[in-house]
Formats: structure tokens, sequence, C-alpha cells
């Protein structure tokens, strides 16, 4: 089965993201956002970039883009829906997903490398790491500062959807470590279910040594074992 | 007929550009200023004659997509 890579208008990380699942191993392709069915796919990717320009919010536009209606529904059908940095954004502006995005702490565009800790592994982006992993993964965002209301907050903190926050090196977090402002020093989530996941930083810019890190690999390797175990929503299939 | 609404970030949750700006404006001297936030405005043209349907109308756009009540509060104006 393959993986969809989502394009909207002004989506730029869509390669880096189809290149990082090949070299999993994984089919994935490139699927525009005008496109209304997603059945035949395993699993999908909301990849980082611009979408519609971020004009308005980032991640409001393309929210009500023909293809989100299909991700809603193979979320609710528990398939493997995963964004990245942008992709967060539209899940969150989706409702796939509590809270939003707003700009960093500093005002400043955040393109470097950062560490994060895994927080909880019952999710299809953390199910191949280990609760404390730390990561190092490049972070390239402005609106990459996660809020949520307090209800909401208190409710993810609960349940264990915190897949991951910004630590230091060692693992540490604090506010020192904190690259964006970002609450609770955030940096993924989840929803309850586990089978909608997103993350600030490009775990898919960190699946190879060429690149300064293959961290990213433990993240994506989960995603990937996921689609192959994904509920499929092709009834047509021949049996 | 023409709207103007106002988004407000809600009280309470971090505005960086607001805080960047209050440190510039107690800067210049300005050192009685309590409080920056930052918003947007959107003006909407609708063409139609009931205001109260307009009013409907801006509204409902607000809730589905021009504003995001995670983060933001909306207030809509008649400006025209």
């Amino acid at each position: 089965m393959t993986i969809a890579v989502v394009v909207f208008p002004g989506t730029n990380c869509e390669h880096d993201a189809v290149h990082a699942l090949t070299l999993l191993g994984a089919d994935a392709e490139l699927v525009w956002h005008r496109e209304t069915d997603l059945d035949d796919f395993s699993g999908i990717v909301l990849p980082g970039g611009f979408a519609h320009g971020d004009y308005l919010r980032t991640g409001a536009i393309a929210r009500f883009s023909p293809v989100m209606a299909a991700v809603t529904e193979a979320a609710d059908t528990g398939k493997p829906v995963l964004g990245i940095c942008n992709g967060f954004q539209i899940l969150c502006e989706a409702g796939l997903l509590p809270g939003a995005l707003i700009a960093n702490r500093d005002l400043a565009f955040v393109c470097k490398p950062i560490h994060v800790r895994v927080e909880s592994t019952d999710t299809i982006l953390t199910s191949a790491a280990t609760v404390g992993d730390v990561l190092r993964i490049p972070l390239n965002s402005y609106e990459g500062n996660y809020i949520a209301p307090p209800q909401d907050l208190a409710a993810i903190e609960a349940n264990g959807q915190i897949t991951l926050r910004y630590c230091d090196e060692n693992g540490d977090v604090s506010d020192l470590a904190n690259p964006n402002g970002s609450t609770n020093n955030i940096a993924g989530i989840s929803n309850a279910r586990g089978n909608v996941a997103a993350v600030m930083p490009h775990p898919e810019r960190a699946a190879e040594l060429i690149l300064g890190s293959d961290d990213g690999r433990r993240l994506l390797e989960g995603f990937v074992a996921a689609t192959k175990t994904s509920p499929q929503t092709n009834s047509v299939a021949a049996s | 007929m023409k709207f103007r609404i106002t988004i407000e970030r809600k009280p309470g949750l971090a505005d960086p550009e607001g805080k960047a700006t209050i440190r510039s404006l107690h800067d210049l001297g300005y050192t009685d200023v309590q409080h920056v936030s930052f918003g947007k405005a959107i003006v909407v043209d609708i063409d139609s004659t009931d205001e109260t349907a307009a009013l409907d109308e801006v509204d409902a756009m607000c809730q589905q997509l021009l504003a995001n009540p995670v983060m933001e509060s909306y207030r809509i104006e008649r400006i025209g």
C-alpha cells in the first residue's frame, strides 16, 4: 500500500518526505490537494511548507482544501495521519488535533537542529522509539509555538498525547532548551487514539547521516510500520 | 454593505509581537503603556440589502474560517 504525501499550493517539503519514506522501504506518492478520494492509501503525510501562502493563519485555508475531507475520513477510520511542521498547523486548524501554533516567542524564524525527547510511544509517530530517547532533528518554522486552552492542555498531558518535547542534548527539558516558546516545550502531539500525530521539527530531513543526523528515522519507521497495519477503507479489494 | 472584522488574540495567550512592541515603546519614553496586543482587521464587502442577514453571514464566516476560537476573539462592525 502507498502513502499519500499531500501537496498544497505552497507546500515545499513534499519531496523530502517522499525521499525519506522511500529510504525506509515505503511506497509514497504525491497527491494534489484537490484530490477527494484517499481510500487507496494506507497512510497520509501533510508535509511542511507554506500551504496557500500561510495567508489568514497558518493552515487556515489549507484546512478547507478539497483533500481535507478525505484526510478527516481517513483519520476517523484509524488510518495513520502524520503532519510535519505546516502539516501540524493544518491538523490543528482542521480540529484533528487540539490547540494551535502561533509565532515563535522571539519572533524569529528558527532554522537549526534541535533536540527532542520522546515522551510517549503509543502513537504512529513514536511507536518505534523508546520513552526518553533524545533525537536531533532540524526545526524550521516561524509559527512553531504551540498553545492550547488549559483544559485541552491538561487533557493531552494526562492522556499521554504529548509525543515529543524540546530538550537539550542530555534530554533535559527546560526553558533554555525551548527554541520557540512552545507551551510545556511541546514539539509533537497526537490525538487520543494515537493515529493522528504531528511534529513541528522535520524528521524527514534527518533520515540519513549525510544530512547530519538519521535520528528522524526512529520516528518515520514507526509511521511506516503503522501504515502496514492500517485499516483498509477500500472494500473493492479482491478477496 | 461593508463590514470590518477585528480579530484579537485572546487575553492571557502569548503575544510575542505585543511584547516586542511594548519594549520598544518603553524605550521611546512611553513608560505609561501597560499592555500592547496585536490583532488584525479584515474588511468584507457583501452584496446585500439586509443588514441582519449580512451580519449573520459575516458571523458564520468568522466562526468557520476567519477566526480561530482557540486563540482569537472577533467583533464585527458595519463600516459602509
